[in-house]
């Protein structure tokens, strides 16, 4: 449990409520813990949502839905057709349209009392500030490590709650992080994973539901924050797994030599968030090699020797099965390194060629003496330099 | 000393898939250490070189962070629960 937090919305800003608000808000008025006055801090209140993807489309749904007076939207990308599995706020008409056009069409039509503000543009260090300045909480949809540590850090500059959310393959992770009741994301995670070393849900794939169930409980939280009261998230991380069906609740603490809201803070304004993630930085001195898929063939045709290791998992073959490749998936090629023939050029398959670079990595690291290659584009590339004809997945 | 080692989607791809694991071991870090010495490729993604892990990776015994521990050198009784809990990213 943790301690009740008072509603962030100052009190100059519970606006009355009207006709119609009270006849569209009636069964959440009947709850005593928000009655009247905890729907006019509704009214009143302005919430940032970071990303109108998977978190993001519950999020915006169930908080207009509530009443939220003002919804702030930060997308810079369009909807495609491969969000829609879980992305339930656009629908199959938007494809090709920017997000957060599409979000504020669907808001408008669930409840036209409420406020959308768009910004359709990356948040970066340079607008962060100015933009997280405006709103009262913000909550995190994002999808990437860059954007959750700025997100992290301009609220803790700002003393603004970051109302967390995170998703991958069948797992959530849910907290609020607000440095002046609990921690914030940087206690709990100092720094994030080296580039490539997890797979992204591009690769590693995500239950549509997933990112439903996390950004409605986000939603949840947010509604609390603004209308005070109950057990906020504070200090606690959930933790869900849909496959299991089981909820986990870890205590989370304030870290006393937190970099940012710690007792001696080292950082004191927003930095550069890609350069932290190790995105700009080159980390991995070596380059990893790359091969076409036109040079491959050619290699095939030509009888050159070459090893092929296909590090997909079973159920990605079931779509294309890679010709002349030997099988080990990406998370069994240390343990499996001695069946490979360091005399022999090798070249690793996946879907993207993401993976494969991981693979040429993390086997060098392993002390591997042979020359590898990643397929560059994966089988991707194979299938649109070499097989046209496959089927596209 | 047995104890469970709870793995989450985002590693199970180095351990056969497995979302538990029984592992050997009088502390976090010897726990650890029994399940990377099964799996290398998950040694590989959780620890930074052989005595530390890396940064976005938290482990929880029963429930509490080993940094409000002993970190790796916490001990672990028979039963107990050593849950890793790496940084996930995924919004979108």
């Amino acid at each position: 449990m943790s301690e009740p937090i008072p509603s962030i919305v100052p009190e100059d800003r519970w606006p009355e409520l009207t006709h119609d608000d009270l006849t569209r808000y009636s069964r959440q008025l009947l709850l005593a813990e928000i009655g009247i006055e905890g729907q006019r801090k509704l009214k009143g209140a302005k919430v940032l949502i970071v990303g109108t993807g998977g978190l993001g489309a519950p999020l915006a749904l169930y908080l207009a839905a509530a009443g939220v007076g003002t919804i702030g939207l930060v997308d810079f990308d369009s909807v495609d057709v491969s969000n829609l599995h879980r992305q339930i706020i656009h629908g199959t008409r938007d494809v090709g349209r920017p997000k957060v056009a599409s979000a504020k069409d669907r808001i408008r039509a669930l409840n036209p009392l409420v406020n959308v503000v768009t910004y359709n543009e990356p948040l970066s260090s340079e607008n962060a500030l100015d933009i997280i300045r405006e709103y009262d909480v913000v909550a995190d949809g994002t999808d990437n490590y860059p954007t959750r540590y700025l997100v992290n850090d301009a609220c803790v500059l700002l003393g603004k709650p970051n109302v967390y959310g995170s998703v991958f393959q069948f797992e959530g992770q849910a907290s609020v992080f607000y440095a002046k009741h609990g921690p914030c994301y940087r206690c709990l995670y100092r720094e994030p994973p080296p580039p490539g070393l997890v797979p992204s849900c591009a690769e590693g794939g995500v239950l549509g539901i997933l990112p439903g169930v996390i950004g409605t409980i986000q939603a949840n939280e947010v509604i609390k924050l603004l209308v005070g009261g109950g057990d906020p998230l504070t200090g606690r991380l959930l933790l869900y797994d849909a496959w299991k069906m089981k909820f986990r609740e870890l205590k989370l603490e304030s870290d006393p030599d937190c970099p940012i809201c710690g007792k001696h803070p080292t950082i004191t304004k927003l930095i550069d968030y890609e350069q932290f993630c190790g995105i700009k930085s080159h980390r991995d001195e070596t380059p990893v090699e790359s091969i076409t898929a036109t040079e491959l063939k050619r290699r095939f045709d030509a009888g050159i020797p070459v090893q092929v290791i296909d590090l997909r998992e079973p159920h990605e073959r079931a779509y294309f099965k890679f010709p002349n490749a030997k099988v080990i998936p990406l998370g069994q090629v240390i343990r499996r390194k001695d069946e490979l023939d360091p005399a022999v050029d090798t070249v690793f398959v996946c879907k993207i060629g993401q993976r494969s670079i991981l693979a040429v990595r993390n086997l060098r690291e392993a002390g591997y003496p042979g020359k590898m290659m990643n397929l560059l584009d994966g089988v991707q590339g194979w299938i649109n330099e070499v097989d046209p004809n496959a089927k596209q997945i | 000393m047995s104890v469970s080692v709870l793995i989450p989607s985002a590693l199970r791809a180095f351990v056969d898939r497995k979302s538990e694991i029984e592992a050997e071991g009088a502390t976090v870090g010897e726990a650890l250490a029994h399940v990377a010495a099964q799996y290398p490729d998950l040694k590989h993604q959780i620890y930074e070189d052989d005595a530390k892990l890396r940064g976005f990776v938290n482990v929880f015994v029963d429930g509490t962070n080993i940094k409000k521990l002993n970190g790796l050198e916490t001990p672990v009784a028979a039963g107990a629960t050593v849950m890793i809990v790496p940084a996930i990213a995924g919004g979108y």
